[in-house]
């Protein structure tokens, strides 16, 4: 472990996990602008979702006075946050549960493997859980000699695929019914080879290939939607009944959550639970959705670990703009939305949190000089803050942290050199005659000249007036 | 220095300044006891999730269950009223049952804390009528009881007649994925078949469960 001072809040560490990817955004989403099935698929599958949700958000009568509270409550919470997590712990324990905290993904790592293996299993099944995805926790487990299933269907199609998640609430959104199907016919074992890519066919056949895992497998790691502090109770919001099992049928249950995912009282969750699912599945309410406090004698495991991960969330505290990408509830509306997530998937972003809110949170996890194409992997057009069950201002915080970004010396001195122009009168005046000689001169749009140049690169440049209004002004 | 100490201290730099209050929130939204309870609501929306439907008296109970599991294998919770089972069916009372043998059952009977009308919603918390949580998961088909008291309009109701030291299964349908290109199917690893049959209130002879077992 790195010897840091005391107190002194963190970024998530390199080298382990998957917060940051090995290209730039750009050099990333021009290859997946390429692949024209990646795009069918998924503006076929983001069309569907925004048609869904945008319909169950539209039966509630009260939802602007839900997304009020829900930023409320959060932004309560972040500014109590250690004394949340405090009470909580002890909520926790009281109710037979034991509390563990994780510095970092190194830590948070060590300590799962550590508890599996003071079991003796030498398999886990899985919840699907960005935390986990996160930390990189699989790969820990797989070193260890620990086998992870992952139970639900996308995270499953994913595993079989030896792919990568693309989504927060859907990670297989880039792969269609028939990719989805080949998958199962390479990688699932015993599968029936007269499987059909009929959607109810594919999840029967997940049905039986996981059946006998959970009936058997003795630890289940999970992650958390809601963490309650007033009661120690945890919440799973899920829908195909892989939750339940992982929660109901091992005798060790593993819950991994990120520090910022606890809310302050059990009424807290009468907000979330009417926001998260219409704004994340499109649904009145998701099929299943699990509250445990502590151990539950003779119903459900009866060794319950809840461990609390910073990994990065005390540096994004730290930034009083930056910090409300900690309220996300991970329900990925802002993906459905956002014109740049549709159009290149979720991979090209390189972290786990890709689209809007992956743009705001992957940089201040890891630091801004990490991920510094990410604040850009937007055309800031708001849809994402628009649709944002808690109200994160992604816009604003995608702004902020280009400022943070390292920018090329040349930017840097123009942008100086404007700011003074700007402020001189005189000199203003003048430079406003030279564009307009530029344009008699014949120089047209778009380009600047060197060192300028990588600026319009991108850019057009707008074509000048032929008045500028200081001289309409002057002429009326 | 231990993780816990490294955590909370980094989370106060990053804050700095004193701990304020908790900050009162704005509930601008239809909180417990402010929205009227519509029972045809409830029942769209438990049709429009794929659950079916039955509505008849108390005494009518077992007949609606023979017509679903009659002829099969049913685990029974402990505290189940022994009136809504059919001689039709093989009991298999849950004292505490191993996993096979639950999985192997044909179906669950059980009643059900309380039900929200606007979600199509009903929520199980492991009492008597209701079991342990394995009971209601790995049989293929889940027949719920409610008597109409029990549903209530809105999420809000609902979070406050349940309490945080019960183990909670909030139920919207059958189980379901949105993971093969966001179409929502039936079916996976959750009961594939979600009856609910809803009692009508009988006057005279309220039974108010969730106060008893909260008195």
């Amino acid at each position: 472990m790195t010897r840091s001072f005391l107190g002194m809040p963190a970024t998530a560490p390199p080298g382990v996990g998957h917060l940051r990817g090995t290209e730039p955004f750009p050099a990333a989403a021009r290859r997946a602008l390429s692949d024209a099935q990646l795009r069918r698929n998924l503006g076929h599958a983001t069309a569907t979702i925004r048609g869904r949700s945008a319909a169950v958000i539209g039966e509630v009568p009260d939802w602007p006075g839900l997304r009020a509270a829900g930023r409320a409550i959060k932004t309560d919470t972040m500014a109590r946050l250690p004394e949340l997590l405090e009470q909580l712990e002890a909520a926790v324990t009281a109710a037979g549960g034991t509390v563990h905290w994780a510095a970092d993904a190194v830590q948070a790592n060590r300590i799962v493997t550590d508890l599996v293996r003071a079991t003796g299993a030498d398999r886990v099944m899985k919840v699907k859980s960005m935390v986990t995805q996160e930390i990189g926790l699989n790969e820990a487990l797989e070193a260890a000699g620990i086998e992870p299933v992952e139970t639900d269907l996308a995270e499953l199609i994913v595993q079989l695929g030896d792919d990568r998640p693309s989504h927060i609430l859907v990670p297989a959104i880039h792969r269609n019914r028939s990719e989805i199907r080949e998958i199962f016919l390479r990688a699932m074992p015993g599968v029936d080879r007269a499987l059909t890519d009929e959607p109810a066919a594919l999840a029967a056949a997940a049905r039986r290939h996981l059946r006998q895992t959970f009936l058997s497998t003795r630890v289940a790691v999970s992650g958390a939607n809601f963490a309650v502090a007033e009661t120690g109770t945890l919440a799973v919001v899920e829908s195909e009944g892989n939750g339940r099992m992982c929660l109901t049928l091992p005798e060790t249950l593993i819950t991994v959550m990120g520090i910022e995912k606890v809310i302050p009282t059990w009424r807290d969750l009468e907000v979330f639970l009417q926001l998260l699912p219409r704004a994340s599945t499109g649904e009145r309410m998701n099929p299943y959705t699990s509250m445990w406090t502590g151990v539950t004698p003779g119903d459900g495991p009866q060794a319950f670990h809840l461990v609390l991960l910073d990994n990065g969330r005390s540096a994004v505290l730290a930034d009083p703009v930056g910090r409300q990408a900690l309220h996300c509830i991970r329900c990925s509306a802002c993906l459905n939305v956002c014109p740049v997530y549709e159009r290149t998937g979720g991979h090209a972003y390189g972290s786990v949190y890709p689209g809007p809110i992956g743009a705001v949170l992957s940089p201040q996890l890891t630091g801004v000089a990490d991920n510094a194409s990410l604040p850009y992997a937007s055309s800031l057009c708001g849809a994402c803050y628009d649709a944002c069950p808690v109200m994160i201002d992604i816009p604003s915080i995608l702004v902020h942290l280009r400022g943070q970004a390292p920018h090329p010396r040349a930017e840097a001195t123009a942008m100086a050199a404007a700011a003074y122009t700007m402020d001189h009168p005189a000199l203003y005046a003048a430079a406003q005659r030279a564009v307009r000689l530029g344009r008699l001169a014949g120089r047209r749009g778009r380009g600047l000249p060197p060192p300028l140049s990588g600026w319009t690169a991108s850019r057009d440049l707008p074509e000048p007036p032929r008045q500028t209004f200081r001289q309409w002004w002057a002429e009326r | 220095m231990s993780a816990r100490e490294v955590i909370l201290g980094r989370l106060r730099a990053a804050l700095g300044g004193p701990v304020p209050a908790p900050a009162e929130v704005a509930r601008d939204y239809r909180g417990p006891g402010s929205a009227v309870v519509d029972l045809d609501l409830f029942v769209e929306r438990l049709t429009d999730y794929r659950a079916t439907v039955h509505r008849c008296a108390d005494a009518d109970v077992a007949g609606t269950v023979d017509a679903v599991l009659g002829g099969r294998r049913v685990v029974v919770p402990p505290g189940l009223p022994r009136h809504w089972l059919p001689d039709s069916v093989t009991a298999v009372p849950d004292d505490d049952l191993g996993v096979d043998v639950v999985a192997a059952a044909d179906g669950v009977v059980t009643g059900a804390a309380v039900a929200v009308a606007e979600t199509g919603t009903i929520v199980l918390d492991a009492a008597a009528d209701q079991g342990r949580r394995l009971i209601t998961l790995l049989p293929d088909v889940h027949v719920c009881v409610l008597r109409a008291d029990q549903v209530v309009a809105t999420v809000p109701d609902a979070l406050a007649r349940v309490g945080p030291y019960r183990p909670l299964t909030w139920i919207s349908g059958p189980s379901a994925t949105s993971d093969i290109e966001l179409s929502r199917v039936e079916g996976v690893h959750g009961p594939r078949n979600l009856h609910v049959v809803l009692v009508a209130a009988e006057s005279g002879t309220p039974v108010d469960r969730e106060l008893e077992a909260q008195g």
